[in-house]
């Protein structure tokens, strides 16, 4: 099976090895097409973004202002933060000057001079093997002002690494942009788009890491042998990345489209102990779940997924077996958006506080059928009232798993109602109120 | 008392600055090079940041509470982060984090007496697939056990 991301071939991650194997030919290739050249290329490619929201990738490329006399910039995210997903990482260790060339074409084809890589501060080894690749590149001429002569072109740009701080939050695209700028991860208000209005107000193009790296080799190969990977509609390989309770956890570069079960149950070789599955999160903590019942049969990609009623996001697959605490589980998931939650919109900062208090009353053995109610409702208000994702990604998994697993939440609560004691605050509330006479009403 | 960059450091941040229009954007990576000279980010770090670059001491501060990686209290020489997030949790970290717990007798943020150690539960940190995990500064042990958790603690309380 072909592989485009993370491709087998020893130590590629060093600039002689890359070289040797075509490294930075798509590079050469891109710089005598014209920009607008690459664009259509990439989009006839049916290459769709990695990291989450699965958009076109030449379509948002072909947002970027023609003419404006705005520097343009190209940010490439690699705060990898969702959990479940670890896929970025081995991009960074394995195949980094792929993902340099990709972003060397990527920045010719929307005029930019200057690339930021976005990585996760936690990633300490990762940004520096990416550092020690970027240095490689630079030295080696692909990179910055000798750019111009090593590929005998007017173009030339420049890629710095920006290093995150711990907030999962700077992973969403307007909310990365601030905190480069030195804000705080507030995210952006959408619309102006990026495109229009990115960092520092200049045009801007967000893309993840697996995203960039397909870039150069559907240069080298053509759109169309790209576009015939995978499903039609979604094509390429994918990082799938399987944790939880499975025997060989990792991640598995395949086309798009495989079988979630033959995931599972082929390349990480089964649950251990042969034991039942009773949940599947197919595309990181934020996506809907599955049941184990609803799995047979589903595709990995964008359209099937949504159909199967959840979503691709980082094609992180979550597996838990049938002894697996569901309660506990959406415990975590919850107090982990109740603690990313940037506290910006009060649906987010205050549904989700009030999410995983009503969940630590359940899993404490203290919740009431009601409850289950309650969070759906709570989940709902946050759903669509919010600036950024955050708001569906914490409330979708409370959501669903409810839904999806009614049966086992309502065997884990009380069939009585507790009805809340009165709010004495309330109800000392004065009733009378004196006037400026001296009279009272009652 | 007066926090002031060495002249290696200062250095650092000529060129972290060098790669941003705007002197602000280098916050970040300058907070880092604080945290990295004086352990922590104390309120003269932070005047001294602010007076860099320009801006105002509260935009500093604004920025080291929202992310986590900012310490404003000294941590230990061996700062301990133990994942507990989902896929972490599947494959057993609560007992991990619980048997380290117990063995520094700390809990989440807390810092060890002889200030060798530090503890912090941590939200996902990327290694879901080698799980569970623990890091130790910016060091990552995965496919972890709670004996191998043991190990690593007494082998760093050894080095001392």
């Amino acid at each position: 099976m072909e592989k485009i991301v993370l491709p087998d071939i020893k130590d590629v991650h060093l600039i002689d090895v890359y070289l040797r194997n075509e490294g930075y030919n798509g590079a050469k290739k891109a710089f005598t097409l014209q920009p607008d050249e690459i664009i259509e290329q990439v989009k006839r490619s049916g290459l769709r973004g990695r990291g989450g929201a699965a958009f076109s990738a030449g379509l948002k490329w072909s947002f970027m202002p023609k003419t404006t006399d705005k520097p343009k910039y190209l940010c490439v995210n690699g705060d990898e933060s969702e959990p479940g997903s670890f896929k970025d990482r081995q991009i960074l260790e394995h195949n980094p000057h792929q993902l340099i060339e990709g972003i060397l074409i990527t920045c010719y084809a929307i005029g930019a001079k200057t690339a930021y890589i976005y990585i996760r501060g936690e990633y300490h080894k990762w940004i520096k093997l990416f550092e020690k690749a970027l240095a490689d590149a630079y030295a080696n001429g692909f990179v910055g002002d000798l750019m111009k002569e090593k590929f005998n072109t007017d173009f030339f740009c420049n890629i710095y690494v920006h290093k995150g701080a711990g907030a999962y939050i700077c992973g969403e695209e307007s909310s990365l942009m601030n905190s480069l700028e030195g804000h705080r991860g507030y995210p952006r208000v959408k619309p102006p788009f990026p495109a229009q209005n990115g960092l520092w107000g200049c045009p801007t193009t967000i893309n993840n890491i697996e995203t960039i790296t397909n870039i150069s080799p559907i240069i080298m190969k053509g759109w169309e042998w790209f576009s015939k990977i995978g499903e039609p509609k979604h094509p390429g390989t994918i990082l799938y990345g399987i944790s939880g309770h499975v025997n060989k956890p990792g991640v598995y570069e395949l086309p798009t489209g495989m079988l979630l079960t033959d995931l599972i149950y082929k390349y990480a070789e089964g649950v251990p102990g042969n034991k039942n599955i009773l949940c599947v999160i197919p595309g990181g903590s934020s996506m809907p779940p599955l049941r184990g019942d609803q799995i047979d049969g589903v595709k990995m990609d964008a359209e099937s997924l949504r159909a199967a009623g959840s979503a691709i996001g980082t094609a992180a697959v979550i597996v838990m077996d049938e002894d697996t605490d569901l309660v506990k589980v959406l415990e975590r998931i919850a107090k982990f958006y109740h603690h990313e939650s940037c506290g910006q919109c009060t649906p987010c900062r205050e549904g989700t506080g009030w999410i995983l208090k009503i969940l630590n009353r359940i899993a404490d053995g203290n919740g009431s059928i009601h409850d289950l109610d309650l969070l759906v409702s709570v989940a709902g208000n946050i759903e669509g009232n919010t600036i950024c994702a955050l708001g569906e990604a914490a409330a979708w998994p409370v959501k669903f798993m409810i839904q999806r697993f009614r049966d086992y939440f309502d065997k884990r609560v009380s069939r009585e109602v507790n009805i809340p004691p009165i709010n004495k605050v309330h109800s000392m509330r004065h009733t009378e109120i004196p006037l400026a006479d001296g009279s009272i009403i009652t | 008392m007066e926090f002031k960059f060495t002249e290696d450091n200062l250095k650092r941040i000529e060129e972290s600055l060098s790669r941003y229009p705007q002197k602000r954007a280098a916050l970040m990576p300058v907070l880092f090079i604080a945290q990295e000279q004086n352990e922590y980010i104390s309120g003269e770090v932070m005047t001294e940041i602010s007076r860099i670059l320009e801006i105002t001491p509260e935009d500093v501060l604004g920025v080291v509470t929202f992310y986590t990686m900012y310490h404003q209290q000294p941590v230990g020489k061996y700062h301990i982060q133990v994942c507990t997030n989902v896929s972490c949790m599947l494959k057993g970290s609560s007992g991990i984090y619980e048997r380290v717990k117990e063995k520094l007798g700390l809990d989440h943020m807390q810092v060890t007496k002889d200030k060798l150690f530090s503890l912090e539960e941590v939200e996902c940190m990327g290694s879901c697939g080698t799980a569970p995990m623990l890091a130790v500064n910016e060091d990552y042990f995965e496919n972890l056990t709670k004996e191998e958790a043991d190990q690593i603690i007494e082998s760093l309380k050894n080095r001392n």
